[in-house]
């Protein structure tokens, strides 16, 4: 297979990464298999459950539609990223504060599917929220505490 | 109304309790940053993936298999068929021997000589990555002799239609009959019948991680490590020794996050016993992690039920009798080890739950065929018999011209009418529902919404009001699977130990799916032995560090479990207060644990901190007098005794409109009153009971495993079959009526299996309330998809 592999270079958390991947291999095959970075997950792998959503260039994609070769000279974030910045704090705050995880694999594409709703600002409608999400399977919860956790952070984010 | 009132002397009454607190998980930080440990995260040394060549045949005779090209290709460490296997692995059969007549047939890790349902393995391919192994098994060459497949449950006891294991006559897994008081003389009596045929769709569990696992077989010390997303790792640990040639304690299963379960992850799967079998015989650790496609056909399918049932009632509302004739179809195995049989038994058992009716009867089939196997899946059995029964109850309401409610305010059991047992002999502690109907009425505002349904109906707009009264099975004792020889722990264990700092750990046989079940067993540790929360650490998963125990199902952990840890941490601040007793010279009775430190029992005059008694008990213990000695790890078990079950009770509504011209449901808000007994947390409860909901919400409206005439998955992905969305769902409003359980100090029952139980009969009712004025058919089938709707309309 090493007839298909290819160079890429890109910068995954903030941190420079040179690789070599083959034509096949998807982001998030590419993110937890090669770099160990588990935190985003495979759901179905055909881009409908949203569990393995991460940030390209800033814009919140599914890592088992997007190639690894597709992501050279981009910037790639991931939940652990996110995460260790400090930026989504208080959504991770308000998510345990409501319960709005049970077995928590969804959590990691719910949060930065959240996060990216909430950088636009405002308060969004309930039903807004919901759109939102719609596109992040969530077995567990029904959803509710997860609208709930995204409204209040919306709501302190406006008064603060 | 008795809500949230305790005795006045609980023992629960403990200063500082956590019992009755929405407390945190401790376990969520973690999986909050991406840093969860679930079994399709873990690498190992020299780890190898294995992949399944499935049927394509649902059912097919295995002629030859060639695998020499896969043999051949790039990375590949072994191409393995099933009678390479069954070498490893014996054989198993899903049977009970409290389920009388039940039968199966073996089932081997891989097909040997014939696939029985399309998806079942006949070869696995090791490699050194998944993709490599993927590449391999499109070169495995098998040579199959299409049969004919046994699909349609209604004609598989047909003569006709062949016997899909010859050995065993015919197509007849289990059949149960029951009758109960006069019903021939009810039905002939009663001032109107209705009668009904229901039919629900087969659907599945959809756990957002697919099934998971890494078997290490150490050739060296001749252990075998089982990394496993199961819901009950004692039992696996069992079963994998048994069918290994093993002894138990040869076995580990451990068990970290599960990304969710809900009852598919309870059952021995082929494909998982196949990937412990080639760690065995690879002498490596080998991983299988089913993909999306993998899991439609093989992990457990459930509900594929027909049920044609009646009611006979009297013109005062009063119901006179119940009758159903249910029919399902398992596929070609009762999976093992808990059987295809349970699901048919427990809606033989649970219809009619709620009500006060001697009258009974009931006939279950359940029958092989050539689809994937069904068995068990959240709530088993009670969604069918919740939404049968209550879809009777409402249509009878609408025949003699009474409102649903009243028609269930004279018939529901009373709530003093306790201890009773209901016409199938199910035995009742204390129910009450009649409190939770009352209560959900508040919760609604049932006359408004009926005045708001009204006017919109002026306006063109159908809105639909639907009620389901459900019982649910919780805190099973050995009733449940224990008497028919599987061996499934229904006791619990816990191990609570005081630390050289003066925390507490403890060890529990309970297992953590995201249900909050560590949560739990936390405040509950914190409470009895007098700590603050974050002093306690929880530990699951492990079964060479867990008391022996039965794991998470049929809503156990908190009933059973919870008690288990509340007696080990009563037992340990007995033990922690006789040292204490003996550092300061004082009567052990007359010392509590308050927070962290040992005090007066009638003052609270702080006295000594637990760090300093473990300092002294662990490091000093040369300054404690010479016949005493220090125990600071306690041990306790606990299992319910005076009842099989604690049933617990409820009352869903679904709120909703339905669109004449197109078909479509919108929900616009659904209502539950659950009574658990004692609510350890309220969050945690109301959020099982949430996700319940929308489960029970899937079944009634979108989800649909498919097949054709051939046996044949139409619509295994997520992109055709339906899963509850966020855009789609209601907000859901919970609320509360406590009835604790006497079996035990806690009085804590089960609620997981609630929001399920209620929430398709709630949904269907409200559906078919929408469509009334219209003129339409009630609606008896599940999923009511629109185009349901619109047939119900004779649209199309």
């Amino acid at each position: 297979m090493s007839s298909h592999a290819h160079e890429i270079r890109l910068t995954v958390n903030g941190e420079e990464v040179r690789e070599s991947v083959e034509a096949r291999k998807t982001l998030v095959e590419f993110l937890r298999e090669d770099l160990g970075l588990t935190g985003s997950h495979i759901g179905c792998e055909h881009g409908v459950c949203g569990a393995c959503t991460v940030l390209l260039d800033g814009v919140i994609v599914r890592g088992c539609l997007t190639l690894a070769v597709q992501c050279d000279g981009s910037s790639v974030d991931t939940i652990e990223g996110v995460a260790d910045s400090g930026a989504i704090a208080d959504l991770q705050l308000a998510f345990a504060a409501r319960n709005a995880l049970q077995c928590g694999f969804c959590t990691p594409g719910m949060l930065l599917t959240a996060a990216h709703l909430l950088d636009a600002g405002g308060v969004p409608s309930r039903e807004k929220i919901r759109a939102q999400l719609s596109g992040n399977y969530c077995r567990c919860t029904g959803y509710h505490a997860i609208v709930d956790a995204i409204d209040s952070v919306a709501r302190a984010r406006m008064g603060r | 109304m008795n809500d949230r009132k305790q005795p006045a002397l609980s023992p629960l009454d403990r200063p500082n309790s956590y019992i009755g607190r929405a407390v945190p998980r401790p376990n969520l930080d973690r999986l909050l940053a991406g840093r969860g440990q679930f079994v399709s995260d873990v690498v190992l040394p020299r780890v190898a993936h294995v992949v399944f060549v499935r049927s394509p045949h649902a059912h097919a005779r295995i002629r030859a298999i060639d695998t020499q090209a896969a043999k051949r290709a790039a990375g590949v460490v072994a191409v393995v068929t099933g009678a390479e296997l069954a070498k490893v692995c014996t054989p198993w059969v899903g049977v009970l021997t409290h389920l009388k007549g039940l039968k199966s047939a073996p089932q081997h890790p891989i097909a040997v000589d014939k696939a029985c349902w399309q998806g079942e393995a006949v070869a696995a391919v090791v490699a050194k990555t998944r993709a490599l192994a993927e590449d391999a098994a499109e070169l495995v060459a098998v040579d199959y002799e299409p049969l004919p497949p046994v699909v349609d449950a209604e004609t598989a006891l047909d003569s006709a239609t062949p016997v899909i294991h010859a050995e065993l006559g015919d197509n007849l897994a289990f059949e149960r009959k029951l009758d109960a008081g006069e019903v021939d003389r009810a039905f002939r009596e009663a001032d109107a019948v209705v009668e009904a045929t229901f039919v629900f769709g087969r659907h599945t569990g959809v756990t957002l991680e697919p099934r998971a696992i890494v078997a290490d077989w150490n050739a060296g010390e001749a252990r075998l490590t089982i990394h496993q997303g199961t819901q009950a790792p004692h039992m696996m640990q069992n079963i994998f020794a048994k069918h290994l040639g093993l002894e138990e304690h040869q076995v580990r299963v451990l068990t970290r996050d599960v990304g969710g379960s809900f009852g598919i992850k309870v059952h021995v799967y082929a494909d998982e016993m196949a990937t412990a079998a080639l760690s065995m015989l690879l002498k490596r650790p080998v991983k299988f992690v089913a993909d999306r496609i993998e899991s439609f056909v093989t992990d457990i399918h459930a509900r594929d039920h027909r049920v044609k049932a009646r009611i006979a009632v009297m013109n005062d509302g009063r119901i006179a009798a119940f009758e159903i004739d249910d029919l399902t179809g398992i596929g070609p195995y009762s999976v093992y080890p808990r059987t295809s049989g349970i699901e048919a038994n427990q809606i033989v058992n649970l219809v009619g739950g709620p009500y006060a009716c001697p009258n009974y009867r009931a006939l279950a089939r359940v029958v092989f065929q050539n689809k994937n196997v069904m068995c068990q899946y959240r709530a088993v059995g009670h969604p069918i018999a919740t939404a049968v029964t209550e879809g009777l109850v409402e249509l009878a309401a609408r025949k003699v011209g009474m409102d649903v409610i009243e028609l269930r305010r004279r018939n529901l059991v009373r709530d003093d009418a306790y201890p009773c047992a209901s016409a199938s002999g199910l035995k009742f502690e204390k129910l009450s529902h009649h409190a939770s109907l009352d209560r959900l009425i508040a919760l609604m505002d049932y006359e408004a919404l009926r005045r708001e349904q009204e006017r919109l109906r002026q306006g063109g707009v159908y809105r639909g009001i639907g009620f389901a009264s459900f019982i649910e099975v919780t805190n099973p004792s050995a009733a449940f699977y224990g008497v028919g020889g599987a061996r499934i722990s229904s006791q619990d264990g816990a191990v609570v130990r005081l630390d050289a700092t003066g925390a507490v750990i403890c060890h529990t046989g309970v297992t953590e799916q995201g249900q909050g079940a560590e949560a739990v067993v936390a405040q509950v540790v914190a409470t009895a032995f007098g700590v603050p929360i974050e002093r306690v650490r929880v530990i699951t998963g492990d079964t060479d560090n867990t008391p022996y125990g039965g794991g998470t199902w049929a809503s156990r952990a908190a009933g059973i479990g919870g008690e288990a840890a509340w007696q080990a941490g009563k037992a340990l601040r007995a033990n922690v207060l006789a040292v204490a007793g003996s550092i300061l010279q004082a009567e052990p009775k007359a010392l509590d644990i308050r927070n962290g430190v040992v005090v007066d029992a009638d003052t609270g005059r702080e006295r000594i901190e637990l760090s300093e008694v473990a300092r002294i008990a662990y490091f000093r213990p040369d300054t404690l007098p010479p016949d005493f000695q220090a125990e600071l790890m306690a041990v306790r078990h606990y299992v319910p005794r005076a009842y099989p079950f604690a049933f617990t009770n409820g009352v869903q509504a679904s709120y909703l409109e339905v669109d004449p011209a197109s078909g479509f449901i919108k929900l616009i808000r659904h209502y539950v009153v659950e009574d658990c007994g004692t609510v350890i947390n309220p969050q945690l409860v109301d959020e099982q009971i949430r996700g319940g909901v929308v489960q029970g919400i899937g079944a009634a409206l979108f989800e649909h495993c498919v097949y054709d005439d051939e046996g044949q998955l139409l619509n295994g992905n997520m992109a055709d079959y339906l899963v509850p969305m966020a855009a789609e769902m209601p907000d859901i409003d919970v609320a509360h009526v406590e009835t604790p359980t006497a079996d035990s100090e806690l009085g804590a029952k089960g609620a997981g299996e609630a929001g399920t139980a209620g929430a398709p009969g709630a949904v269907l009712n409200a559906v078919n309330d929408a469509l009334a004025p219209l003129g339409a058919e009630p609606i008896t089938e599940m999923p009511v998809t629109p185009g349901v709707v619109l047939r119900a309309l004779g649209k199309v």
